[in-house]
């Protein structure tokens, strides 16, 4: 008996149109039909979704935890790309 | 080192912010939550068996139906709590694994068996009933994951108690006979579904520390006697009695007083010595058994296809 798992899939879902898809968690099948198909069964029981998106597991990248700081310093100390940086007179409302 | 990792975790949990899955975590965190998501999800697959065993024989095709929605959520739910599960490290067929060799434990609840029609209306009534008290507070869990999964499943959930109840009352509304097998199935469900909520606080060696890891946010006793609170009304809805002639009012703690549990009982089942622990274990080693053609034929299946499709990619190409 062959004991090789299916691989693992990450499900996104666009709830409606207009909307982004969204992760929404993982399952296992053996090919893409298969996730979508699963996907569908298990996400979106009570029309959740009008759109599918699976990636298999193993090909999504994402940045080291350990190293957001880092990462993300750039943008921590730049208020001015902030509209509320600028001082502006009272009877401009609604810049 | 390992205690400032282990100090900033701490920090970040009490300042309510979830851990993720590559965020480092002590290990006993890891596997603390790694037994209870899988025994959740592990409970959630051996839940579906004691009423897969009243879905053909349904009173009718609104009933059926209904049922089968509800034995097709606790599919999904075991699948969301897999997947969570699987994000702390350990594969779906490890914990398979472990779930069919006696190892890794499933709710204790299961392995009682479903002998009448009105047993479907107890379950959904009390056993998902008092799993929505326990599984409310953990969709404020710690962990991400398990969190996001714990808010899926609160949301299908409210469907399984209000079907439960609905048998309950068109049974408690007909026939004598009718009102008697709802009585029956309450005498046999009340107890198994208070011992739900595990051991008593003082007898819960972990419940602190999953307390301060934000695990657990209200102790099992507190639960249960909540549950004890909002069932007493809704029984008395039905006309049927709880079978604990120790449950009265108590004013001065503004809650119900109720008799002690039998722990005896509940450590043998935990034990596997329950009346269907072997009959519930073997349905799901016979499934996975039985289904290994399946799962090798997918996997032969895609893997021929993908063959061809860079075949056909290559000749394209010259």
């Amino acid at each position: 008996m062959s004991n090789k798992e299916w691989p693992l899939w990450e499900v996104f879902i666009r709830a409606k149109q207009g909307l982004n898809h969204k992760h929404v968690g993982s399952l296992h099948a053996a090919d893409v039909q298969m996730a979508i198909e699963n996907a569908r069964d298990v996400y979106t029981r009570r029309m959740e979704g009008v759109s599918i998106w699976v990636v298999e597991s193993k090909n999504l990248h994402a940045n080291e935890p350990s190293q957001q700081d880092e990462l993300f310093d750039p943008a921590n100390d730049k208020i001015y790309r902030h509209p509320t940086f600028y001082i502006l007179p009272e009877e401009l409302n609604h810049m | 080192m390992e205690i400032n990792l282990e100090e900033s975790f701490q920090k970040r949990i009490d300042d309510e912010i979830k851990i993720e899955p590559r965020d480092w975590m002590p290990e006993k965190y890891r596997k603390t939550l790694l037994r209870q998501i899988s025994q959740h999800a592990h409970s959630e697959i051996v839940g579906m068996l004691p009423e897969a065993n009243w879905i053909t024989r349904a009173p009718n095709l609104r009933r059926k139906v209904a049922l089968l929605a509800k034995v097709q959520d606790e599919a999904g739910h075991g699948l969301y709590l897999y997947s969570a599960a699987e994000t702390l490290g350990m594969s779906r067929d490890e914990m398979l694994n472990e779930l069919h060799s006696g190892k890794a434990k499933y709710s204790s609840i299961f392995n009682y068996p479903t002998l009448t029609w009105a047993d479907m209306g107890a379950i959904g009534w009390l056993v998902d009933g008092a799993a929505i008290m326990n599984q409310v507070p953990l969709c404020r869990a710690s962990y991400g994951p398990y969190a996001r999964a714990m808010v899926r499943v609160c949301k299908e959930e409210s469907f399984h108690q209000r079907q439960g109840y609905e048998i309950m009352l068109t049974l408690c509304q007909g026939t004598p006979e009718q009102k008697a097998m709802a009585q029956d199935a309450l005498n046999r469900w009340w107890w198994p579904s208070m011992m739900m909520f595990g051991p008593n606080d003082d007898n819960s060696p972990n419940s602190a520390q999953s307390t301060k890891w934000k695990i657990k946010r209200f102790s099992n006793d507190e639960l249960r006697q909540k549950f004890v609170d909002v069932s007493l009304p809704q029984a008395e809805i039905l006309g049927i009695t709880i079978p604990d002639p120790d449950l009265k009012w108590n004013e001065a703690r503004g809650h119900y007083d109720f008799g002690v549990i039998n722990w005896d009982e509940f450590n043998e089942v935990v034990a596997g010595n329950g009346p269907c622990n072997k009959q519930r274990l073997k349905a799901r080693v016979d499934a996975w058994e039985k289904g290994a053609w399946v799962r090798e034929a997918a996997v032969a299946y895609a893997e021929k296809r993908e063959k061809r499709n860079s075949n056909k990619e290559n000749s394209n190409a010259a």
